[in-house]
């Protein structure tokens, strides 16, 4: 009976929370590196006083926040108001169950990793509409409305591209959709070659989805200071801020899994111990692309809406579904030599 | 034909990716911050700071209350008394106030000055805590110029040729 629960309650914790702590530390150490690569192509330096090079002002952030009062506004909605922060939060948390780090370290190995991902990453969207209803406030409303239609528009490219993906790796299972990039080529074995343009749509899409510059129309500071959670502040902010960052982690992750191969490394196996795979290879590949959101964030200016709505209609979705014909034809016909090795 | 290869420029994001060339430059650029508490800008001679009364070097002050600087005084910052010294009968300043509130720190004081008294100093870096600190007395000013004196005097050296 312990042994039981050991089993079924003590160790699944414990691996959530060797998921869901270094997540927690990536978001902060995110956030410090946001503004320390934004600060240098602004040809600003970033925080550099707290700690040595300012490593710990994420940390000093957070403590700031938590010790803020939580405003709640006149007349709104106090049950939705306080759970919508968690709504956006744990789908964020939650999606990490099935992301694989290397062949063994997965928390949940579910043939359906795809769409559990997919199911998570649209459930936030939930607690972005409920904190802009609930704080009734106009620029609240606004900004859960846009990024509500934002979210949706683009979640129909995300999906497609994923589509693409599946057809190539036979699999909803995201440890088989790595091992179907594996091969003697390396780098070239990977989904992004023969996928390029989805693969770009995908990591676009993914952007807008995070609703992160230049999509941030849901936040925009100039029109609708700050959208969906102007009215949160102190821990309530702190949740929707960490949903964020984390969502963005995420989906630089699942890029890198889907698309490169995951913990797989891009030197053919042949070459000594670079060529092995392991889970710094996802992180570096992770790393790669968390660093192009800030690089978009420094370098782009915000879309308008109605632009945003004609990107995801009128280019992506037709590009995207064009290319799952070709992906299908690819795997049909054999064109291409992947999904052999694995 | 132009609209087509625009339609491929903008489908390739060229542009988008011209624009991260260039903020890619400037991440590695030289950064422009001054990192202000432990750096400072090289300030001009003819920087124009907190106030400060001048002495000859025998100890006796030059300001003669001539109220010229009081007249002068755009912002109306200056308010001066006078009346004849009691030990030697000389006329001088009994209340020499300037309210840096009002200052506009326009220099127009040092320049009405006959006898270099009223200086602008480059102190910038001064606070006041209490209600009323604003209003700078006869002997602070003294003292501020006491204590910059050699600065002072070396700026106006340096800026004689032009003055």
């Amino acid at each position: 009976m312990g042994e039981q629960i050991l089993n079924q309650l003590v160790w699944p914790v414990i691996y959530i929370l060797c998921i869901a702590v270094p997540v927690i530390l990536a978001v902060a150490m995110f956030v410090y590196w946001e503004r320390k690569v934004i600060g240098w192509m602004h040809v600003r330096m970033g925080p550099n006083k707290v700690g040595p090079l300012g490593l710990l002002q994420a940390f000093a952030d957070v403590v700031k926040l938590l010790i803020k009062e939580v405003i709640l506004p006149t007349s709104a909605n106090k049950f939705l108001y306080y759970l919508a922060p968690l709504l956006a939060l744990v789908p964020a948390m939650a999606a990490w169950a099935v992301i694989p780090f290397n062949d063994k370290m997965v928390l949940a190995n579910v043939n359906a990793g795809v769409l559990y991902l997919l199911a998570m990453t649209s459930l936030g969207v939930y607690g972005i509409i409920l904190a802009g209803w609930a704080s009734n406030s106009r620029y609240a409303l606004l900004g859960a409305m846009r990024s509500a239609a934002q979210v949706i528009s683009y979640e129909l490219a995300m999906g497609l591209c994923l589509v693409c993906v599946l057809v190539l790796a036979g699999s909803l299972n995201l440890t088989d959709i790595v091992h179907a990039q594996a091969g003697s080529k390396g780098i070239f074995e990977w989904f992004m070659w023969p996928l390029l343009p989805v693969f770009v749509i995908y990591f676009i899409s993914g952007v807008a989805e995070t609703n992160r510059a230049p999509f941030d129309v849901a936040e925009g500071e100039s029109e609708i200071v700050a959208g969906f959670h102007v009215e949160y502040s102190g821990s309530a902010f702190a949740i929707f801020f960490l949903a964020e960052y984390a969502n963005m982690i995420l989906v630089s992750f699942l890029a890198a899994i889907l698309f490169m191969g995951g913990w797989l490394s891009p030197f053919p196996a042949s070459v000594p111990f670079l060529g092995q795979g392991s889970f710094f290879w996802l992180f570096a590949k992770a790393f790669a692309f968390a660093f192009l959101f800030l690089w978009f964030r420094a370098s782009f200016p915000r879309y308008r809406y109605d632009q945003i709505m004609r990107l995801g209609w009128k280019v992506f979705i037709p590009i995207t579904i064009v290319w799952v014909l070709v992906a299908g034809c690819m795997k049909y016909f054999g064109w291409v030599s992947i999904g052999t090795g694995g | 034909m132009s609209g087509i290869t625009n339609y491929f420029k903008s489908l390739l994001l060229i542009e988008l990716f011209k624009g991260m060339g260039l903020t890619m430059r400037y991440m590695f650029s030289p950064k422009y911050t001054m990192r202000y508490p432990m750096e400072h800008i090289p300030k001009s001679n003819r920087f124009r700071g907190l106030h400060a009364l001048r002495r000859y070097a025998n100890g006796e002050e030059r300001c003669i209350a001539c109220k010229l600087c009081e007249a002068v005084c755009p912002a109306l910052a200056i308010t001066i008394d006078s009346a004849p010294r009691e030990s030697d009968g000389q006329r001088r300043t009994t209340r020499y106030d300037i309210d840096l509130f009002k200052c506009i720190f326009c220099g127009f004081c040092e320049e009405s000055c006959p006898v270099d008294s009223i200086v602008e100093t480059h102190v910038h870096e001064y606070h006041f805590e209490k209600r009323g600190e604003n209003v700078v007395t006869k002997s602070q000013l003294l003292a501020i110029g006491d204590r910059f004196e050699h600065e002072v005097a070396t700026a106006r050296a340096q800026d004689a040729a032009y003055r």
